[in-house]
């Protein structure tokens, strides 16, 4: 009985509720097989989460994995916007896939979300009204590595592949760090051995290490780098000492420096609520990817609050207002609709049996990036 | 250029070339011996890793781990062998790849359901941790050290298999003629099954050791498997002693490559220039040796029955 009473109100509160909301269909497209399905996989949960913890049982997910392969997320895309008639796209992990598919819908009118990648055309020249950013611009990390750099190293050996992300990396670090260059070393795209990048790190005179190698790249080097025995200081951005790699690389990775804007012990009360419920849903712990994810699910929710999603200029303004809770503390849009955000240094810590990373400082407060003045919306 | 880093680069690109050697041995024999493309060939390496990792875990010990990624590859081949390959040696080698390719997609998905997505941990063992001092005051790693003795182990034991043992006779006698050494009454059967076994055990233990020093993820053979058919087409397909030339010879010639070109090249243009067109050209390096290898030898360096 008393069950049926408690339904009846959550049926009315449902109802009410519904009064407002309308339909919603959100279509994300990500990685979910492959090398990098790791980070597709947590972006999908923490959205899921977050759409779940909202009780909104009017917004349809229909997530579709790109096998991080750019034309078939151009496919799936195309099946979204055109027989789902998805109201919004997200999802997108890499930055090639994300050249492939938003220029193409947000020219369709579609509004697309990214939780992650962050190319730089996309921040200036070829910035949409229907584009929004919630995780950061590429270089953002970078810079912050490098600003952070200045205060203790002279001498840094930096390293990253060879593609468009990569050399952005180097640049991004270059942009805020003043020493000099000990040596500036390009390897392979999904390279994994790294002895002979290690024995030139042995042989110069550096005092620091920079590197960018997300996925299974900063896995290898990593381990190698902490067996080999060099000793030099590493640092890095967060990609490579991320949540979801931390437990591969083991003890090598302790004391790594690494930038990002999340960490799971920023003091706000939106971010213990979001670790505490990822960790009883999923059984472990969220990654800077299921921050970003989680960020961009409320970021929609808070528009649909004010806007309804049909009337596209005034969700669009209800986006750009960035009024929810965010697990980061601060976030609001720049006029290229990319974060403002404080960027912050972490260290990989071990707590107990877990690897896992703890704010030391702040590199950058309220940063933007360096391509929004190219950007006329 | 300092004779130490030159010399711990050499040793580098010799361990190096050792690792393709075992994924390579594996491949060339297949091939030398059934004529079959086995593009799911990484997928071993990649199984042999996961079984180390997961009993490493387990049970602390790496060298139970690799125990297990040695049986685990054997009987994960044995298994294709019977249930898959078996029925496509008469057909042609785009059949093969084909199906074979289908297997890299089941094997990947597989691992996937049974580990999850995330990389495993696997670390090097206590007794290989740490690093021993070269001549002229450098250093160098252990583990290295151990992969070079260990790929040089597998590389005389198989030596002795194929030269000095019965079986090896009739490994050689089914590379020279097949339905000849079925007519003679040898079970071409099981020794195709054998063979196949073999060669996986070669990759998983591969997979196992590079899986402690890179990492332990779904998808890893496949780069590996690419460079391994670069080493058959020099060496020669279906010979292991072309597999050992050419897999030392692409190990060396990477790595050398890796750190000679940018060097080089700073010395014409900007560092920052320098290094970048230098990594893309020491990525191509191998393929370049391979076509010069071709055009001169269109049948690689050894070519199988010469």
């Amino acid at each position: 009985m008393k069950k049926t009473l408690a339904a009846c109100a959550l049926a009315i509160l449902a109802s009410t509720g519904a009064a407002v909301a309308e339909p919603v269909k959100i279509g994300m497209i990500t990685t979910l097989s492959g090398g990098g399905a790791g980070l597709g996989i947590d972006v999908r949960d923490a959205f899921e989460l977050a759409i779940k913890k909202s009780g909104n049982a009017e917004i349809e997910i229909i997530v579709e994995d790109d096998a991080q392969k750019p034309e078939l997320a151009v496919q799936i895309a195309d099946k979204m916007v055109q027989s789902d008639k998805v109201d919004l796209l997200t999802g997108i992990i890499w930055s090639n896939l994300a050249m492939a598919v938003v220029p193409s819908v947000t020219a369709q009118d579609i509004i697309y979300l990214s939780p992650n990648a962050g190319p730089s055309p996309l921040a200036g020249a070829q910035c949409n009204k229907n584009y929004f950013n919630v995780a950061y611009q590429n270089d953002n990390f970078h810079e912050a590595m490098g600003e952070y750099a200045n205060a203790d190293y002279k001498k840094m050996f930096i390293l990253a592949p060879n593609y468009p992300a990569g050399k952005d990396s180097l640049t991004g670090f270059k942009r805020y760090y003043k020493g000099e260059i000990a040596g500036e070393v390009y390897t392979q795209l999904g390279q994994t051995d790294y002895a002979a990048e290690i024995a030139q790190i042995r042989a110069s005179d550096a005092d620091g290490v920079f590197i960018f190698l997300p996925g299974g790249m900063g896995i290898a080097f990593t381990k190698q780098y902490a067996q080999s025995g060099v000793g030099t200081p590493l640092m890095g951005p967060g990609f490579s000492f991320s949540q979801d790699v931390l437990g591969a690389i083991g003890d090598a990775a302790l004391g790594v420096r690494n930038s990002a804007s999340w960490a799971k012990d920023l003091d706000n009360a939106a971010n213990k609520d979001f670790v505490a419920a990822f960790q009883a849903e999923y059984n472990r712990l969220p990654s800077i990817y299921a921050a970003q994810a989680y960020d961009t699910a409320n970021l929609i929710l808070s528009a649909l609050a004010k806007a309804g999603v049909k009337d596209k200029d005034a969700f669009r303004a209800a986006l750009k207002e960035a009024d929810f809770a965010t697990v980061r503390g601060k976030f609001r849009f720049n006029s290229n609709q990319h974060p403002i955000q404080d960027i912050y240094v972490r260290e990989v810590v071990k707590e107990g049996d877990v690897i896992t990373n703890r704010i030391i400082g702040t590199a950058f407060t309220d940063h933007g990036d360096a391509y929004a003045k190219d950007c006329k919306i | 250029m300092q004779a130490t880093l030159f010399l711990e680069q050499l040793l580098n690109g010799l361990q190096f070339g050792f690792m393709l050697f075992l994924m390579a041995a594996g491949l060339t024999l297949i091939f030398g011996v059934m004529g079959l493309i086995n593009l799911a060939h990484g997928s071993l390496y990649m199984i042999g890793a996961f079984a180390c990792a997961a009993v490493a875990a387990a049970t602390g010990s790496f060298w139970l781990g690799l125990m297990a990624s040695l049986a685990a590859a054997a009987a994960a081949g044995a298994l294709i062998e019977v249930v898959v390959i078996r029925r496509l040696y008469q057909r042609d080698h785009l059949d093969q790849v084909l199906a074979t390719f289908a297997l890299i997609l089941i094997l990947s998905e597989a691992t996937r359901w049974l580990f999850g997505s995330l990389p495993l941990y696997l670390d090097i063992p206590p007794l290989l941790q740490g690093t021993v001092p070269l001549p002229g005051g450098s250093r160098y790693q252990l583990y290295r050290l151990a992969l070079i003795g260990a790929g040089a182990a597998v590389a005389i034991g198989l030596y002795l298999l194929i030269a000095r043992t019965r079986m090896g006779m009739r490994i050689r006698a089914g590379e020279s003629d097949r339905e000849m050494i079925a007519a003679l009454g040898v079970d071409i059967r099981s020794l195709y099954t054998i063979v196949f076994a073999l060669g996986a055990a070669l990759a998983g233990f591969a997979g196992a050791m590079v899986g402690a020093l890179q990492s332990v993820q779904i998808g890893m053979g496949e780069p590996v498997l690419i460079l391994a058919f670069v080493v058959i087409v020099i060496g020669g397909i279906g010979s292991i002693r072309g597999a050992l030339v050419g897999a030392l010879l692409v190990g060396v010639v990477d790595t050398l490559g890796r750190f000679l070109l940018p060097a080089l090249l700073s010395t014409f243009v900007s560092p920052s220039a320098a290094a970048s067109t230098g990594a893309a050209l020491a990525s191509m390096l191998i393929y370049v040796v391979m076509a010069l290898i071709l055009a001169i030898r269109p049948q690689g360096l050894f070519p199988a029955g010469s």
